[in-house]
């Protein structure tokens, strides 16, 4: 188990390494000079000089690449080339949204879809298993944000119940943020607990046709008892892998639902940051994003150990 | 033909994938009305005989719109689909038949890399870069495609690597590639079909998303996404511009997933007998 754990760490450290590359040489290609955007067209050569010094911006490639990378390390992202302030700050601002909104929409999702998944798995073939099934269907295939916009219709301009976008803030106590996330987490979450639903359902039908399945069942064990024992272990690991792929979509989807509900969040951050052309906020909103992302598969990878036993012993 | 009554999916799924996909391709020689011709003496009108989804701020009909704009969400979806999978099962085949080996853990990780980059993300730099287009809305969903059937594929290759008939096919002297177009493909088909129509119909939805925050087909262009977006501070007043661009995603992207359901229904033989 060490030496699977330490194999993981290693690939873990390789892929951020790798990802900070993409990133870096991605935006480094883009034209153009944040000096000369920041200082206007009437800037003096020293004085632009002495501002691409200061944000970093001579020496080699390698250089800049190293310095950049340095600083991440110690949680410094630079300062940002429109609003001057330290570009961590205006992340730490808006993560405060993001986080707990993609978290929030994650319980959600699981919550609904691992119930639903085993009840209309259990019940194959019922009206119990066509009704989650059609649910499932339309989940599935309706646009988040256009459903998030018949919910701001409904609840928000009908009926009033919620407010039609931006955030309360965290200071306004926790369950007024909660009350302006709900809306959005509600709409980000009903895609992926449909996905997550169907996936734990299938899973569990293919492990229980399985003969070991059968086996516990002819040695006495009924339907449910097989099921619980045997069958829902052995079904979590394509669930797992498909929850592990649903982070990167809630965080994805986390950034068009904000534009839909103006919450001040990473994916307003980023928008504005593009259309600004502040190249460094939506470099480091991206590092950060994609930093997620590998940071959870590595949790799935471990995860898999946990419910498979075998994976360990073959590494 | 009795096939496409052997399902309860196949046919609704069938049907309302051929009137989208006839849409996408009938708006090619004619639609009702210009969609380039503004006409602001008919703004923002609701359904009527004349414009049946009524028409736009702009006075566009809507219904023309849907009809253009399929087109754009049909290509985008489709090609991105056909990148993930000719690049992606290759790549999971070849991982899962030499596991552990270097191969297996350098295709692996580069997956892991592409994979920590959501479509949107990959969208967000390229158009940082590049500036906002159809084209990248394709390269984006395409490229974050590849992990996704290469894992799946991986993963499903590998629990069929310890069974009793690869074994069976080893013995009889038959090599990893061999094994794995022979024997593995058809097996994890299955799953390939069922993947292939959930991305195909996230691609769609990807694709809509990529529009509606900007990053997606630019005007001219329709797109449903951009359409979803121009409505929404029209939504209080005029609920109709929002309404039919969001059906039409949400209808044809249902009609995929079940024509995939029921195609799987078909194409497997174990459910099949299962379900009998």
């Amino acid at each position: 188990m060490l030496r699977y754990f330490l194999k993981r760490l290693l690939s873990l450290a390789l892929s951020l390494l790798a990802a900070s590359l993409v990133i870096f040489l991605a935006l480094e290609v883009v034209p153009g000079d944040p000096a000369a955007y920041m200082l206007g067209l009437n800037a003096q050569e020293d004085t632009l000089n002495a501002l691409r010094e200061q944000l970093g911006l001579n020496g080699t490639i390698l250089e800049r690449y190293l310095s950049w990378a340095g600083s991440l390390l110690t949680g410094d992202f630079g300062i940002s080339y429109t609003y001057r302030t330290p570009v961590s700050e205006m992340i730490g601002d808006r993560l405060w949204v993001s986080l707990p909104l993609a978290l929030y929409a994650l319980t959600l999702s699981t919550l609904i879809a691992f119930p639903a998944g085993i009840w209309a798995a259990s019940r194959r073939g019922s009206y119990v298993d066509a009704g989650v099934m059609g649910v499932t269907q339309l989940g599935v295939a309706i646009p988040n944000f256009w459903f998030a916009m018949l919910m701001v219709l409904v609840f928000a301009i009908n009926l009033r119940w919620f407010s039609a976008g931006g955030f309360a803030g965290w200071d306004a106590g926790f369950f007024a943020g909660m009350k302006s996330l709900t809306l959005p987490a509600v709409a980000l979450a009903l895609p992926q607990a449909s996905i997550l639903t169907r996936v734990m359902r299938s899973s569990l039908l293919d492990t229980l046709g399985e003969d070991f399945i059968r086996t516990a069942r002819a040695k006495g064990l009924n339907k449910g008892q097989a099921m619980w024992r045997h069958a829902l272990r052995n079904a979590l690991i394509p669930v797992l892998t498909i929850m592990g792929l649903q982070f990167s979509f809630l965080l994805a989807g986390a950034i068009i639902i904000e534009n839909v509900f103006y919450l001040p969040g990473l994916g307003r951050l980023v928008f504005q940051a593009i259309s600004a052309r502040d190249l460094i906020v939506v470099e480091s909103v991206v590092m950060l994003l994609v930093f997620a992302v590998i940071v959870v598969n590595f949790a799935v990878d471990l995860a898999y150990a946990w419910v498979d036993p075998r994976l360990r012993g073959r590494r | 033909m009795s096939l496409l009554f052997h399902s309860r999916t196949l046919l609704p799924g069938a049907i309302l994938t051929f009137i989208f996909a006839g849409a996408a391709i009938v708006s090619l020689f004619w639609v009702p009305y210009d969609t380039t011709v503004l006409d602001i003496a008919n703004k923002i009108k609701s359904p009527s005989w004349a414009h049946p989804f009524g028409t736009d701020q702009f006075g566009r009909d809507i219904l023309s719109m849907i009809m253009v704009g399929a087109r754009t969400s049909i290509a985008v979806a489709l090609v991105a689909v056909g990148i993930g999978m000719l690049a992606g099962v290759p790549l999971g085949l070849a991982a899962a038949a030499r596991k552990g080996g270097l191969l297996d853990e350098v295709i692996m990780r580069m997956n892991d890399l592409v994979f920590a980059f959501p479509s949107l993300l990959i969208a967000v730099m390229i158009t940082a870069v590049f500036g906002a287009s159809a084209l990248n809305a394709i390269i984006a969903i395409g490229i974050f495609n590849i992990p996704v059937f290469a894992r799946l594929t991986r993963g499903a290759a590998l629990s069929l690597w310890s069974r009793d008939y690869i074994m069976a096919a080893r013995v009889a002297g038959k090599g990893p590639a061999r094994i794995s177009v022979e024997h593995i493909l058809p097996n994890v088909a299955n799953l390939l079909i069922v993947q292939g129509t959930i991305q195909f119909s996230l691609g769609i939805l990807a694709e809509a998303g990529l529009s509606y925050v900007g990053l997606g087909a630019q005007p001219p262009v329709a797109s449903w996404g951009r359409m979803l977006a121009d409505s929404q501070t029209m939504i209080s007043f005029a609920p109709h511009l929002a309404l039919f661009p969001g059906l039409a995603i949400l209808l044809t992207v249902l009609g995929l997933n079940l024509l995939g359901d029921g195609l799987r229904d078909v194409l497997d033989p174990k459910l099949r007998r299962a379900r009998v």
